[in-house]
């Protein structure tokens, strides 16, 4: 992609703004969208978990999103140059969001194989009629106890091979570039995921017992509304299902032309991201409902979520289901797409960073941040103890990684570095809908008192209880190790020294860009002058 | 479906599908700006 009458390659950019709203569908709407929204709703209230979960959107989601799209559009870099360039104490913010997102690629990307695997599996019922659950953990996972046999390294087969294959394949679409290849897989990927997913809920709604299920998911529970609980996992759920916060809309934005309307690019993204959901909750409790029916039970007796949802339930529901074979390869396909889709921008996180740390072009950066990556997944995921090592990088990355750099991100942006009226100007320079105090407000009070409640809450869970029951030191390697060297790392590479080649110090499109825009110019780069200003005066 | 589970559903479809009608209608109002036009002047 260099440019050869330039010293430096051109910063990547989407094709168009659609492209670049397709491809930040595509990242919000990933597994957690069809497998974690459907049992959090039912959990939560059934319909009345509606109004939880739009206050949550509105007042939490919106606002984070236009936050980090104001980020990473106003100082067009990758997570650790955007944030460098806000302040220099920032950057640890922008290493720990790559860091959080090597863990994600690494365990992403096997459920993505055993999805894709399935679909095969669906086609002619590999697990056979009435042995779903035997069958995905001894047969398929031929799982081991990580409590006698420690962390394994049997190499299974059938999870080994397609978990290389996915690797392949992304990789083959990262190092096509963010046009060529992130905008093209999303062009791609997210219409025919949307037209899938759309014959997958038809297809459910005319299965026996299929009302019964949608009764259950949209009968409300009023009194659960008084429960704080609920309210907490609606804004948790809102959180992780629009991917804001660990690096990815940032990176995206700084991909943007820069006469572009965030603001209304982010409701689109964010109303088409819940607006799945709502589809996938239909299908998944259609299902369900049918499955309840088979059964002989109530809808409460079979409604699950993430992997037994996928793994069990839907299985099942393809075994006992007329066509069923139909709606198994539409479900599995529907999350190996929403998968890759979300597995690209999280690794893009980690590529950007480095293309901006070493001044790289994209394929090298690409096979040096893909093929160790892929390494450690493919070393830790597709042995007997995967599920395991999974489940508690999962579930502690979430917590102790996504959850805790949002928080620090929204106190040191807000309160130490005072940058919200810098971002929120920004936004409002192009955008179509502008936004006031009240933004810096849910900002900078509600968003830190929230995810504050939301962490806290977590420590004290993971404390008074070991995770799932996992040996002590299993918990201490893979659960809160793993979450501490991530911010220790952090640290350590903010500390490195950014080259002369890097992005950080030569960046004439940077330059160019804040003299158009009549900002001051960077400390750092300042190859072009303004009249008028000192580089020593770069402030905002 | 009993009617208070239909009325949520229907809610439920209205305000996050027309959320979404309503961003994209938004959005086609404001097509985007090429980059290589020329700066509006910047005073009028």
């Amino acid at each position: 992609m260099a440019n050869a009458t330039t010293q430096s390659p051109r910063r990547e950019a989407f094709g168009s703004r659609n492209v670049f709203i397709l491809s930040a569908i595509g990242s919000a709407v990933g597994l957690g969208n069809i497998w974690r929204f459907p049992y959090v709703a039912y959990e939560g209230g059934g319909g009345a978990f509606l109004i939880p979960y739009l206050c949550a959107l509105l007042t939490a989601g919106i606002p984070l999103l236009f936050f980090d799209y104001a980020i990473g559009h106003r100082f067009r870099g990758s997570a650790p140059l955007a944030f460098r360039r806000m302040h220099r104490i920032a950057e640890p913010l922008g290493w720990w969001q790559v860091l959080i997102c090597v863990v994600i690629a690494t365990y992403y990307a096997v459920i993505i194989a055993w999805a894709a695997t399935y679909t095969w599996f669906s086609a002619q019922l590999s697990w056979g009629k009435g042995n779903e659950e035997a069958y995905f953990f001894g047969d398929f996972l031929q799982m081991g106890d990580v409590g006698k046999t420690g962390v394994s390294t049997q190499f299974v087969p059938q999870v080994g091979y397609p978990l290389i294959a996915v690797w392949l394949i992304v990789i083959i679409i990262m190092a096509l570039g963010v046009k060529r290849g992130i905008g093209r897989a999303n062009t791609v990927l997210m219409p025919l995921l949307t037209v899938m997913f759309a014959v997958l809920v038809v297809q459910s709604l005319f299965l026996p017992g299929a009302v019964e299920g949608l009764n259950a998911f949209f009968t409300p529970n009023w009194e659960a509304l008084a429960d704080p609980g609920v309210w907490a996992s609606a804004y948790g759920h809102i959180f992780f299902s629009l991917s804001v916060a660990f690096g990815i809309m940032v990176t995206y934005s700084s991909y943007l032309k820069r006469k572009t309307d965030l603001t209304g690019s982010g409701l689109v993204v964010a109303f088409a991201n819940s607006g799945f959901e709502i589809l996938a909750g239909i299908g998944v409790f259609a299902a369900l409902g049918f499955m309840a029916q088979a059964q002989g039970t109530d809808v409460s007796g079979v409604a699950a979520g993430g992997i037994g949802l996928a793994f069990i339930a839907f299985p099942t529901i393809v075994s006992q289901a007329t066509g069923g074979s139909i709606i198994g390869v539409l479900f599995f396909g529907a999350l190996v797409f929403a998968g890759i889709t979300s597995l690209i921008s999280v690794l893009e996180v980690v590529v950007a960073a480095l293309q901006d740390k070493l001044g790289w072009g994209r394929v090298r950066t690409t096979l040096t941040v893909s093929i160790p990556v892929a390494l450690i997944s493919i070393a830790f995921f597709s042995t007997t103890t995967a599920l395991a090592v999974l489940d508690t990088t999962d579930a502690f990355v979430n917590a102790f990684g996504i959850m805790a750099v949002a928080l620090v991100a929204v106190i040191v942006v807000a309160w130490l570095l005072h940058k919200l009226p810098v971002l929120r100007e920004h936004l409002n320079r192009r955008s179509s809908f502008k936004v006031g105090w009240f933004w810096m407000l849910l900002i900078g009070a509600l968003a830190p008192i929230v995810l504050g409640y939301l962490f806290v809450s977590e420590v004290m869970t993971k404390i008074t209880t070991p995770y799932e029951g996992y040996p002590g030191w299993f918990l201490a390697i893979f659960g809160w190790g793993m979450v501490i060297s991530l911010v220790v790392l952090a640290i350590l590479l903010s500390l490195l020294p950014w080259s002369r080649r890097s992005h950080a110090k030569d960046d004439p499109e940077y330059d160019e860009f804040l003299v158009e825009e009549s900002y001051m110019p960077d400390a750092e780069t300042g190859t072009v002058r303004v009249p008028g200003y000192t580089s020593k005066g770069a402030r905002s | 479906m009993t009617p208070v589970a239909i009325i949520m559903m229907i809610i439920a479809m209205v305000t996050v599908w027309g959320g979404l009608v309503a961003g994209i209608v938004n959005l086609a109002r404001h097509p985007e700006v090429a980059d290589a036009e020329p700066n509006p002047p910047a005073e009028l």
